[in-house]
């Protein structure tokens, strides 16, 4: 067995240990431990309420954990603990090497710039200041997610949902990003939209070799993202394992009532 | 009628505010000096006036003047105009001042949307009336986040304001409270002026005090501070500029208001700095238009 493969080898990306989060006497999510690899997918699943969202929100740097450390291997202090970091350390590594993309745009964006000033902000915010050089990031940006280049000044508002939803995708590629951050990002989307919005998703995951956490409740968009996946209930994580692997043969019995309940037409 | 101010009785506090709230505006404006361009909180107080009116520069020159201060109020430039002679009066009567349209002879300067076109000089202190002091809060409505922003120097934000201006106008159109970054460390709203008045902030000899009453901040340029205009590398920050000169004085260099004289569509330019104007008037230049009845405005009836 010394063909051990390429990603378990790497560095972790990203190590949580102990994650404990309480909201008074509810428990949010308790002892969560992974580690990520670089270009790694980790699929996050579980019912409403199972603390997936505290989870990713404990992890992302927005809501500080009641105990357990979040690592993570930053460009300029190596690993480190995100909530040791100082706070305009920590902001400035958020901008640098995360992306972070919402369940619904609005969240995301700012509805009252345009979708183009919305993909070149993370480079303003990065020292950007040639117009023409952000201009035209802007653009093949667009392109690259399959947006229709002459809306590029359009409000986020005159978009639908799925264009939105692109555009926030852009704006949080658009810097090179080593870790992307995703809650549901294809939740409220009818079901040939949330197609091409997950091709488009996996395709750039694999072209940029992201490291991606993905929360989700939909098992399919679990089964075509995720390459390893977190099976949570009641804020403990009941099965971890690779996704074909939990999908195929869940031994948790809560695993199992997910995978059965899926529908099937 | 109100006694004078050094009259043995008075019924009010010399300058119209009382000495505790003097001494707490005038520490904070020592605190905005020392850090340029932040914005100070202090606990501004009603005014006799609305807020909008100038209730923040109207706090920073009652605790700054004294009675041998010479006191100019201008509103857009203008001298002459409703606000600026009320407020001119309102020092007149509360803190016993001499007052000026002259801006070389003038100590304080209180104004609204415009510098003085003569160069100030250092011991000249002009004090700005400000609406919004928060540059970054057209994109981002939360106080909380914008401190932050500040604190830790993240203006990438205020360039999306830039950059959808040059998506739309193909150029940086925004005219008025052009954004301005203090000594290379904090942004700074420069209060509604016209950009063509962005240069004038930089390195200047006088005292610079914004004071914002409605949003309770004071912020500060110490003289011969660098005050640099945002922009682009390829929009590189550029003043408004005119066509014609002024049409009472000739002048080519001073900020011009246009102004319709009938509904014929003619119309003429004018320096909207109404004591610049009267002066080279007075020193013999001319323009198309001299003798203008605009020339002549009705002299201010005795106090």
């Amino acid at each position: 067995m010394n063909a051990m493969p390429q990603a378990i080898q790497a560095a972790p990306l990203l190590r949580v240990s102990g994650l404990t989060k309480w909201y008074g006497q509810i428990i949010g999510c308790r002892d969560v431990a992974f580690e990520l690899r670089p270009g790694e997918v980790l699929g996050i699943v579980g019912e409403s309420g199972s603390g997936k969202t505290t989870l990713l929100n404990c992890i992302s740097g927005r809501l500080p954990p009641s105990s357990g450390s979040v690592e993570f291997d930053t460009a300029r202090f190596g690993l480190a603990d995100i909530y040791s970091l100082n706070e305009p350390d920590r902001r400035r590594m958020q901008r640098e090497e995360w992306g972070f993309v919402h369940q619904n745009p609005r969240d995301g964006l700012r509805m009252r710039a345009s979708g183009g000033a919305n993909v070149a902000e993370p480079l303003m915010n990065l020292g950007g200041r040639h117009y023409g050089k952000m201009r035209q990031a802007t653009i093949d940006w667009l392109e690259r997610v399959e947006l229709d280049t002459r809306r590029i000044d359009h409000k986020p508002r005159q978009f639908s949902g799925g264009m939105q939803q692109r555009i926030q995708v852009a704006r949080n590629l658009i810097h090179g990003p080593r870790l992307v951050f995703m809650d549901e990002p294809t939740g409220g989307l009818d079901v040939s939209v949330q197609a091409r919005l997950l091709d488009l998703l996996r395709e750039l995951v694999r072209d940029l070799d992201l490291a991606v956490i993905i929360v989700t409740h939909d098992m399919a968009v679990a089964r075509l993202m995720a390459d390893r996946l977190m099976v949570m209930k009641g804020g403990l994580v009941v099965e971890t394992g690779l996704t074909d692997q939990v999908l195929d043969d869940p031994q948790h019995p809560y695993s199992q009532l997910l995978v059965s309940s899926v529908l099937q037409i | 009628m109100n006694a004078g101010s050094n009259a043995p009785e008075r019924y009010y506090n010399y300058a119209y505010l009382d000495e505790q709230t003097k001494r707490m505006i005038r520490r904070a404006i020592l605190k905005a000096l020392a850090i340029p361009g932040y914005q100070v909180p202090f606990g501004s107080r009603e005014m006799p006036v609305p807020y909008g009116w100038g209730t923040g520069g109207i706090q920073l020159t009652a605790a700054l003047i004294g009675p041998d201060d010479v006191y100019k109020c201008i509103d857009q430039g203008a001298d002459d105009t409703t606000n600026a002679v009320s407020i001119r009066r309102f020092f007149a009567q509360v803190a016993d001042v001499a007052v000026t349209e002259d801006t070389g002879e003038a100590t304080i300067i209180q104004t609204r949307h415009r510098i003085p076109e003569k160069p100030l000089k250092a011991g000249q202190v002009l004090v700005f009336q400000v609406p919004q002091p928060e540059p970054l809060r057209g994109l981002e409505p939360r106080e909380t986040e914008t401190r932050a922003m500040h604190a830790y120097e993240e203006y990438g934000l205020q360039y999306v304001s830039l950059y959808e201006s040059v998506a739309t106008y193909g150029r940086i159109a925004s005219t008025v409270g052009y954004p301005t970054m203090i000594d290379e460390r904090y942004l700074m709203n420069p209060s509604p002026i016209p950009k063509f008045d962005n240069p004038k902030l930089d390195d200047n000899d006088a005292i610079l005090l914004f004071g914002a009453g409605r949003e309770k901040r004071i912020y500060a340029v110490p003289p011969n501070t660098r005050v640099r205009s945002l922009d682009f590398e390829d929009h590189p920050f550029e003043t408004q500029t005119w066509d014609d000169a002024c049409a009472l004085c000739g002048a080519g260099d001073s900020y011009l208001d246009e102004v319709v004289l009938d509904d014929a569509g003619q119309r003429m330019f004018v320096c909207s700095d109404s004591h610049y104007c009267a002066e080279r008037r007075a020193a013999g230049h001319a323009g198309p238009m001299a003798g203008h009845q605009l020339a002549t405005p009705e002299t201010e009836p005795a106090q």
